[in-house]
């Protein structure tokens, strides 16, 4: 019943990987405070919190390291959560706009 | 008694479910037989509007939860370990859980049937009365003041804690507990189904978790999620049950599919016409069951792009279930048919379904839709679907695997007065309701003009209901005087396929002296390919260690229970000690010493 | 515990896994359900309450990056004590679990001096959709954490008590990957309930 797969994450590394979610949080911060980001500043966010939930999720909980299968059980239910808040939001609001014509 | 109180043991479990299930099933057909007694003339006055309310929710929600999902759950947890040739479940523990929070969770329920005076309510029952998909604001404490959708959304909660359950625990049992050889594609098709089924499960309960929650807070502490007084919207209830609610039908339809394709290979001699594609068609089920959902919605002003998308995922459903359908009708075709009574129920299904199928097809189109939403045509769909589809499969699967589970065969001779008297019974009952809901009928309605022309369809109808219970009854006898006979059924009464044929029936509490090396897809049979499997030895080589019992999971499954009670009664250190109960109980069930 | 580790690890799985650690990914993907439907009621929601006060006026950024920060911290330290209880130095493991629980307690603070502030400045549950959907969203994470402090302090306790060693290492890696994944959520909720408003 081994399966701590092939490569195994250092201390060195959870601590590397650690620096880049505190560093990616600060910028998150600053982005949100920078005026002149505004226009972008909900893909930047969306994009650097999806890079942090990726770090944690492929270091913190193994998953990169892990059987595969553990990723199917979690991409796909995972997926289809992402799913159910896009159809949500175009259901309740796409549509609104595209009627209006705004 | 105390061994059945804190078994673990799959078998004992599976047929808790079954006793527990089927008593539901029988109040559940009480509460139909009284809502036609009333419908069988215009202007009946049996019963008032409020309790037919009752009658019709308790119906629909006690036929769903707490019979169909619960009668297939008795066979995933007797036949699945022994499908794939496990001794158990991944959980025993976890599977006991399950069922102890299922009867506890129907017992709940049903008690708001005398629960009145306890609320100083005017009448003796308190059930619920808002539809078993209780849409909001209907559901608000404004329109629905009493403990009624109190008992329902309480209720709910605590047998979806059931269902997430034995999903996790099947999901493992099936990928992670098979024998050396059992690859996936040489998996029973009932398992299959059952796999895929848990997947749905696990998946869509928590979004009725997240619905039933929102309106629990609505209702106990005056959020306004589905009230548009305080800016909420109704309609987010329907998208939020509906998204549950679609997958919900699968995750009752597709057991009893896999059931019809174990049932008809064996009794037509024949392998089982394209496994794979059935196999992949449920697959596809499963993930275009989550795209369809709003077509529940059609009439509540989604807007065209919606109306339209959803029509068409709809209509693409269509499709492997149609697969599945040709590939029984090719298992049939050119085999050595005997027509036992599960054989018969499952033909039965078959043609039920094409059936129930048809009118779901046309409800795919929104502007027909339109005109049959909330009338009488979609009970006449939902009821060739559930009762001519997953109800006449799990009786199939009920003649097929009595023996197994019991060591007794039911009567074929019985079984067949079943079998037609609940066909004929089911079209008179079920039929003319196209034609009175095309008509105008609307559903749910107490009582009905003379003017509006449906009277003799309801006549009709209700003649088919009543014929239904008796065939029930018939059923029911068959059943109970298997216990006098004695345990004498042979290990492969019809000559089956697979592994659960290849052990005594009932099975020894360790299913199988050795676990089987698997080879193929039909172990027993002797094919072109291959010849069957060598019989097992008669005892165990050694001594095999079986996990005893234990009380924790039915302990912790009385916490829910009692938190619901207090929640009811708004008293909070009743909720509370309710938990505690159950933290209690799972701090003992973690800490306990359990040997697989 | 440690009887049910030593039986999993002798039985033969067919996947060649772990069926505890296959049965709390499963378990985790449910979660994304729950949250994910928790989440679209409150995307759903926004802009849509009736009265104040709004998320503009009340959310607080820097309070809510140093609960992020924590959080983010205590995943750290969770993964530092499966490392050690891993390698077999217990030392390390007891210290690191104490820790991550302390930090998730830090959090639930914070969180408590957060929605009290609220309900001060005039946000309750029932006062708008805000408040609605963000007290259930927000207190439902709140909810799953405490949890987690509590499983966390349980198994420091067996910790002490010697019971818990290389051996039934598995637990500790399921504990792991539950509080991970309530960061995880966290990140979610931070940036979509506090930053893109």
């Amino acid at each position: 019943m081994s399966e701590q797969g092939q490569a195994h994450a250092t201390t060195g590394t959870y601590l590397r990987i650690a620096a880049i979610l505190v560093m990616i949080t600060l910028i998150e911060v600053g982005v949100f405070y920078v005026p002149a980001f505004q226009a972008v500043l909900v893909p930047v966010l969306l994009v650097l919190s999806a890079v942090k939930f990726t770090l944690v999720v492929m270091f913190y909980m193994h998953l990169k390291f892990d059987n595969k299968f553990f990723a199917f059980l979690f991409g796909g239910p995972l997926l289809l959560g992402l799913a159910v808040v896009v159809s949500l939001l175009f259901i309740f609001y796409g549509t609104v706009r595209l009627r209006t014509g705004s | 008694m105390k061994s059945w109180l804190t078994t673990t043991d799959h078998k004992r479990i599976g047929l808790l479910y079954f006793w527990t299930a089927f008593a539901f099933f029988l109040i559940g057909g009480l509460e139909a037989l009284i809502i036609r007694a009333q419908l069988v003339r215009p202007e009946g006055i049996g019963v008032s509007a409020e309790t037919f309310n009752q009658l019709f929710t308790m119906h629909g929600t006690t036929m769903v939860f707490l019979a169909l999902m619960p009668l297939s759950a008795a066979f995933f947890n007797f036949i699945i370990p022994l499908q794939i040739g496990a001794r158990d479940v991944a959980f025993p523990r976890l599977n006991a859980f399950s069922y102890w929070v299922f009867l506890l969770g129907g017992l709940f329920l049903n008690a708001s049937f005398v629960a009145g005076p306890l609320f100083g309510a005017g009448q003796l029952s308190v059930a619920p009365d808002a539809g078993w998909f209780g849409y909001a604001n209907l559901t608000s404490r404004q329109f629905s003041p009493g403990p009624n959708v109190d008992f329902w959304l309480l209720g709910l909660q605590i047998l979806g804690i059931a269902s997430l359950a034995a999903g996790f625990n099947f999901v493992v049992t099936i990928l992670n507990m098979r024998a050396p050889g059992m690859r996936m594609l040489r998996l029973p098709p009932f398992t299959w189904m059952t796999l895929i089924t848990q997947f749905l499960v696990i998946t869509a309960f928590p979004v009725i978790t997240v619905a039933l929650v929102l309106l629990m807070f609505d209702r106990f502490f005056g959020t306004h999620f589905f009230l548009p007084s305080g800016g909420g919207d109704p309609i987010l209830w329907q998208h939020l049950f509906w998204m549950f609610g679609h997958p919900e039908v699968y995750i009752l339809i597709l057991p009893a599919m896999g059931i019809v394709s174990e049932v008809l290979p064996t009794f037509s001699r024949k392998p089982l016409f394209g496994y794979t594609v059935v196999v992949y068609s449920g697959v596809v089920i499963a993930f275009l069951g989550w795209s369809v959902w709003a077509h529940h919605m059609f009439a509540s002003g989604l807007g065209p792009i919606a109306d339209s998308v959803f029509a068409g995922t709809t209509m693409l459903i269509a499709i492997p279930t149609g697969v599945k359908i040709f590939n029984w009708i090719g298992t049939l075709w050119g085999g050595q048919i005997r027509f036992t009574t599960a054989l018969l129920f499952a033909v039965g299904f078959i043609a039920m379904f094409i059936i129930g199928g048809l009118s779901g097809v046309t409800h795919a189109s929104a502007p027909t839709d339109l005109q049959q939403t909330d009338t009488y045509y979609v009970v006449a769909h939902i009821h060739y679907v559930l009762f001519g589809g997953t109800i006449l499969g799990l009786f199939a699967g009920m003649y097929y695997w009595w023996p197994k589970m019991t060591g007794r065969l039911l009567s074929e001779r019985l079984g067949k007065v079943h079998f037609w008297l609940t066909l004929i019974g089911m079209n008179l009952a079920f039929f003319p309701m196209h034609l009175s809901g095309l008509l105008g009928m609307p559903r749910r309605i107490y009582t009905y003009s003379p003017d509006l022309g449906v009277a003799g369809f309801n006549l009709v109808s209700t003649i088919g209901a009543f014929l239904v219970g008796i065939a029930t009854l018939v059923f029911f006898w068959n059943l109970l005087r298997t216990r006098w006979q004695p345990v004498n059924a042979p290990a492969n009464p019809w000559n089956g396929a697979t592994l659960e044929w290849a052990i005594p029936s009932p099975p020894p509490v360790y299913n199988f002296t050795v676990i089987p090396t698997v080879a193929n897809r039909l172990p027993l049979w002797q094919t072109e390919r291959h010849g069957p499997m060598a019989p097992l030895p008669e005892r165990p080589p050694a001594p095999i260690h079986v996990p005893g019992g234990s009380w924790w999971p039915m302990i912790t499954a009385v916490g829910l229970p009692i938190m619901a009670v207090g929640a009811l009664s708004h008293f909070l250190p009743v909720v509370l000690a309710g938990a505690v109960v159950a933290i209690v109980g799972i701090y003992g069930w973690a800490f306990e010493p359990f040997e697989m | 515990m440690a009887h049910d580790t030593h039986a999993a690890t002798h039985h033969h799985t067919s996947m060649g896994l772990d069926s505890r650690k296959m049965a709390f990914w499963a378990f985790i993907g449910s979660e994304c359900l729950l949250f994910g439907s928790l989440i679209s009621t409150y995307l759903v929601y926004k802009g849509r309450s009736l009265v104040g006060p709004y998320p503009h006026e009340i959310l607080n950024i820097p309070f809510t990056s140093f609960s992020t920060f924590d959080l983010l911290m205590s995943s750290l330290a969770m993964v530092l004590a499966l490392a050690a209880v891993q390698r077999g130095d217990m030392k390390q493991g007891k210290l690191w679990l104490l820790v991550t629980a302390l930090l998730g307690l830090v959090f639930l603070g914070g969180q408590f001096w957060e929605f009290s502030h609220f309900v001060h400045e005039g946000l309750g549950l029932t006062t708008n959709l805000f408040g609605s959907t963000f007290y259930v969203l927000t207190g439902t994470h709140g909810a799953h954490v405490t949890i987690g402090v509590i499983w966390l302090l349980t198994l420091w306790v067996q910790a002490l008590r010697g019971k818990l060693g290389p051996a039934n290492a598995m637990t500790v890696e399921i504990t792991g990957l539950y509080w991970h994944f309530v960061d995880v959520v966290w990140i979610v909720i931070f940036t979509v309930v506090y930053l893109i408003q």
